[in-house]
């Protein structure tokens, strides 16, 4: 990687970081944990680096093995987590 | 890389912003958790695009042992065992990250002998240590709130000087396996020794307190993804980390004063000590 490509990397980090601060600082107490279950689904984004990953043709290559369990368990991530927010959720309306 | 793909993960970096935004609110809530998961099939979709047709069939695969294990242990966990399960997913969020980081590193420097230049070199090694100590440190709080490990805080003489001790040692092997790509093995101590600091940071906590180190965590996989979108070069990855790591943090902090709780003493993981004699 080029320190073009790094600086540019790092605007949309720092962007991002003010944003996730700015996002939820009012946040009512009864949704922290949703909150919490929510945003960790989003953190399973991971299954488009390990889909990138696992792209390599062949099996005998390492790699390509650690990709493919990395887009397993960044599934559970992704699809459970979203399952049991929307479960949490789903509990809030009936109040 | 194909402009139709940036332009698919600006819209889904624009729906997890959204999704995150309205989850402030309890009546917008749902939507915006659904508004979100639109965005990460939208993601996921502009990946597959652009994947070896050889290698479609196997990333098919993994993705539905990855949903049906998801989808059936949400679905089957009672509604007051949610802190444990957000702490289960989440260890599996940071265990991927270090997973796609060595991989990367592998393909690279054992099996196409490249150089891996220094920002990747950094990025990579930065995504195993956080990605390392999410995956552990999970799997102690997972097991803590359900009662496979001891709940108490777990404390021993010099916890504190082993953990700066275990610290300082990974920053030497991550040195080292940036310097040393032809030899992997500084690469697997850097590993090892993040899963140990994961089990070690976390033990000395109490149980009652795990929800709160349970956010930080998830902080921690955010930026465990943030890190593994500068290993990439991904936009998408480095966008909803960040939003993950900064809020997670934020979040963390609003449960710490609901708790009268400094950051600081999370942070350092020996904040056990206090709960104990409070």
């Amino acid at each position: 990687m080029n320190l073009e490509a790094l600086i540019l990397l790092l605007y949309v980090l720092v962007l991002g970081s003010y944003l996730g601060f700015e996002l939820i600082a009012k946040v009512p107490p009864t949704l922290h944990t949703p909150l919490m279950s929510g945003s960790n689904a989003i953190s399973g984004i991971t299954i488009v680096g390990a889909i990138l990953a696992s792209n390599e043709l062949g099996y005998t290559h390492v790699s390509k093995w650690l990709g493919m369990l990395a887009i397993i368990l960044a599934t559970i991530n992704v699809v459970g987590g979203y399952a049991v927010t929307d479960r949490m959720l789903k509990m809030f309306k009936k109040k | 890389m194909n402009i139709y793909i940036q332009f698919a993960y600006l819209i889904a970096s624009v729906l997890f912003i959204i999704g995150i935004k309205k989850m402030n609110k309890t009546s917008e809530a749902r939507t915006g958790n659904q508004l979100s998961a639109v965005g990460m099939l939208i993601a996921i979709l502009a990946t597959v695009v652009q994947v070896e047709v050889l290698s479609l069939i196997d990333i098919f695969i993994c993705i539905i042992i990855g949903s049906a294990i998801g989808l059936y242990v949400a679905y089957k966990v009672e509604m007051t065992q949610m802190p444990e399960m957000v702490a289960l997913f989440n260890g599996f969020g940071g265990l991927a990250s270090v997973a796609v980081s060595i991989s990367d590193y592998w393909l690279k420097s054992q099996e196409n002998n490249f150089d891996i230049d220094i920002i990747t070199g950094v990025s990579i090694v930065l995504s195993i240590f956080i990605g390392g100590i999410t995956f552990t440190g999970s799997m102690i709080a997972w097991g803590k709130l359900s009662g496979k490990v001891n709940g108490n805080a777990i404390i021993f003489g010099g916890q504190h000087p082993l953990n700066l001790l275990l610290f300082v040692a990974s920053i030497v092997a991550s040195v080292l396996a940036v310097m040393y790509q032809a030899d992997p093995i500084y690469l697997l101590i850097l590993t090892a020794l993040s899963l140990l600091l994961g089990v070690l940071t976390v033990i000395p906590i109490g149980g009652a307190d795990m929800p709160v180190v349970i956010s930080l965590l998830n902080s921690y996989s955010g930026m465990a993804a943030c890190t593994t979108g500068f290993v990439l070069n991904n936009n998408v990855l480095i966008v909803a980390g960040a939003l993950v790591g900064a809020s997670g943090i934020i979040l963390t902090n609003i449960m710490c004063k609901a708790m009268n709780r400094s950051l600081v003493s999370v942070l350092l993981g020996g904040f056990g000590t206090t709960s104990s004699s409070a």
